[in-house]
């Protein structure tokens, strides 16, 4: 039997993560045009409500493994191939996201498959299954295809859109046995939430911080600029908050939230694509930087070339003149 | 114990990548340098060995790669490592992820290591995901983009940032980790360690010698193939303002924000 396995990244409270579901939408809507299934596997505490839940978004299937952890990768990599092994499913697909891929290359190397990442689009080419994956700093796309089962895809953050519909999938209970070394790494701590609680996601006006402020202390002038607009916010790359320079709750991309303000105005930020993916759905965006090669000058609709500590302080003070 | 450095030789930041269209593979005839995300993980074995708390017998820079890498080599070598691994043949021209984590995971089990450390991704693949595809032919424990690392008794603790916030992560060695880049300030080398890099010792290796199969590496192990190179959708480029006058940028800053009634 052909089909497509997708795994579906839960929450200790058992919410399911979007990209995991915009993966199943995907599959469900790749597996039709392919004249086969999509299924689901969630591995760990998952209620039956909840794994049947999962059909919402079109698949028919959903394998429980029980007793495999959830959070990391190499407990799920035993869960999946024996899974994809037993039932012959010819894809493996994986939403945007860290554990995606640790456990779309663990089923690399485990079942001798080929893998493409950070895939942006999947099409359906002569019965079979073909990536789209920006390459070069996304200045290509290159299409790839497989030359055996099962291809493993990696989607990039937010590549698929969640489609929820109505209908329960079947739960099936699988019993995996965890090779010796998936039980050598042991979850300390899930989840951390470490800094203030800052709400970016509300904002409407968003300003993003980046390694080219230069410190801690350049944020002080972000919050000054995003206290003199209505609605505004501070967000941070991954970088900065990775240096202690912002909380965690700020940061956008990859790891870090998803937003779409009406603007987005980027100060020292580079523009790399885990930034980008985060953000690039805002309605507009300018930058401030010093580089003229930033890859943020690319996507921006106004950009500055120039000392974001000369500007930041001056453009403050002329919008909180403006509004008086 | 002994930690393998995985290390990546790559096109240096200042050449312009290019695929090449008649073999769809990366041309490498440039300026090639040490991926700058592999001297994180260099560092990372360094400050292992100086903390003091495991006993770090040695530190082994392994690479695959032409004969350019060589020079990757000796940058690793510089930065600290006590010698190098150099697999090199022409059956691993074109390998995929795939071919190209199995080949690593053989050169790397002929050296036996107690902790395999690399960055975090390439400059020029991209993939994040060598890590884990070397540590499941390994058979090791693993965990990628770790931003710190500590030792505690005879695991790593790590940390990392994943979906829903921080993972701390307890690993029994021997394992494999791939470190982002935050997790330290690599050093600069000394002069004196640039120069005898030189007279540390490499092993050349051909893939036979590590018991590589020519036919599951290379274009013939490879599981993916690259069908067509399109270019992406052309945003239109947005409006650039070189700053010279401070006063006058601004002024033009806010009058585009109010076009958009952004204020």
């Amino acid at each position: 039997m052909a089909g497509i396995l997708v795994y579906a990244l839960h929450d200790d409270e058992g919410n399911f993560n979007k990209n995991s579901l915009g993966a199943l939408s995907e599959a469900a809507k790749l597996a039709g045009e392919l004249g086969t299934e999509a299924a689901a596997i969630v591995v760990g505490d998952v209620s039956d409500d909840g794994a049947a839940g999962l059909g919402k978004y079109g698949v028919t299937k959903v394998y429980r493994a029980k007793n495999v952890p959830e959070g990391l990768a190499q407990p799920i990599v035993d869960a999946m191939a024996k899974v994809i092994q037993d039932n012959g499913y010819t894809y493996a697909l994986f939403g945007g996201g860290l554990l995606g891929f640790e456990i779309g290359a663990g089923l690399t190397a485990r079942l001798g498959a080929g893998v493409t990442m950070e895939v942006t689009k999947v099409k359906v080419d002569g019965g079979k299954l073909v990536s789209e994956r920006p390459i070069l700093q996304d200045s290509k796309i290159a299409d790839v295809g497989y030359v055996s089962e099962p291809g493993i895809i990696i989607g990039r953050l937010n590549a698929f859109d969640v489609v929820e519909g109505s209908g329960t999938a079947e739960v099936v209970d699988v019993d995996v046995e965890l090779s010796e070394w998936s039980t050598k790494a042991e979850m300390i701590t899930r989840g951390e939430q470490r800094g203030a609680d800052v709400d970016i996601e509300a904002a409407d006006i968003l300003i993003g911080g980046g390694r080219g402020l230069g410190s801690a202390d350049g944020f002080k002038d972000c919050e000054e600029l995003a206290g003199a607009f209505d609605n505004g916010a501070v967000a941070a790359t991954r970088a900065v908050v990775d240096a202690g320079w912002y909380p965690y709750a700020a940061q956008i991309g990859q790891t870090g939230k998803t937003v779409a303000p009406k603007l987005y105005l980027a100060v020292g930020v580079s523009g790399a694509i885990q930034h980008k993916v985060g953000m690039q759905n805002s309605e507009n965006i300018v930058a401030i930087n010093k580089d003229a090669n930033a890859p943020i000058f690319e996507f921006s609709d106004l950009g500055i070339v120039g000392d974001l500590n000369k500007i930041m302080p001056k453009l403050t003070e002329a919008i909180k003149a403006k509004k008086g | 114990m002994k930690i393998c450095v995985l290390v990546k030789d790559v096109p240096d930041a200042a050449v312009q990548k290019r695929i090449d269209p008649g073999t769809m593979r990366l041309d490498r005839s440039g300026e090639n340098t040490l991926n700058p995300f592999d001297t994180h993980a260099i560092e990372a074995a360094m400050q292992l060995k100086e903390g003091g708390e495991l006993q770090v017998d040695e530190i082994v820079a392994v690479t695959m790669g032409t004969d350019t890498a060589a020079r990757a080599l000796q940058k690793a070598v510089a930065l600290g490592a006590d010698r190098s691994v150099h697999l090199s043949d022409a059956s691993l021209a074109g390998s995929d992820v795939c071919a190209t984590g199995l080949a690593l995971a053989k050169v790397l089990e002929s050296e036996s290591p107690d902790l395999v450390l690399l960055g975090q991704q390439s400059d020029d693949g991209e993939c994040y995901t060598i890590g884990a595809v070397v540590a499941d032919h390994l058979k090791m424990p693993s965990l990628t983009q770790v931003i710190d690392m500590k030792v505690d008794g005879d695991k790593i603790r790590c940390e990392r940032q994943a979906e829903y916030g921080y993972d701390t992560v307890a690993l029994a060695l021997p394992a494999v980790i791939s470190v982002g880049d935050a997790i330290n300030e690599p050093r600069y080398p000394s002069l004196k360690a640039i120069m005898g890099a030189k007279k540390k010792p490499l092993d050349s290796k051909s893939a036979g010698d590590v018991g590589i199969d020519a036919g599951q590496v290379g274009e013939a192990g490879s599981q993916t193939t690259v069908l067509a190179l399109n270019d992406p959708p052309q945003k239109e480029a947005g409006e650039i303002i070189e700053d010279e006058d401070t006063a006058e940028t601004v002024e033009k800053i806010v009058a585009w924000l109010e076009e958009r009634k952004l204020i």
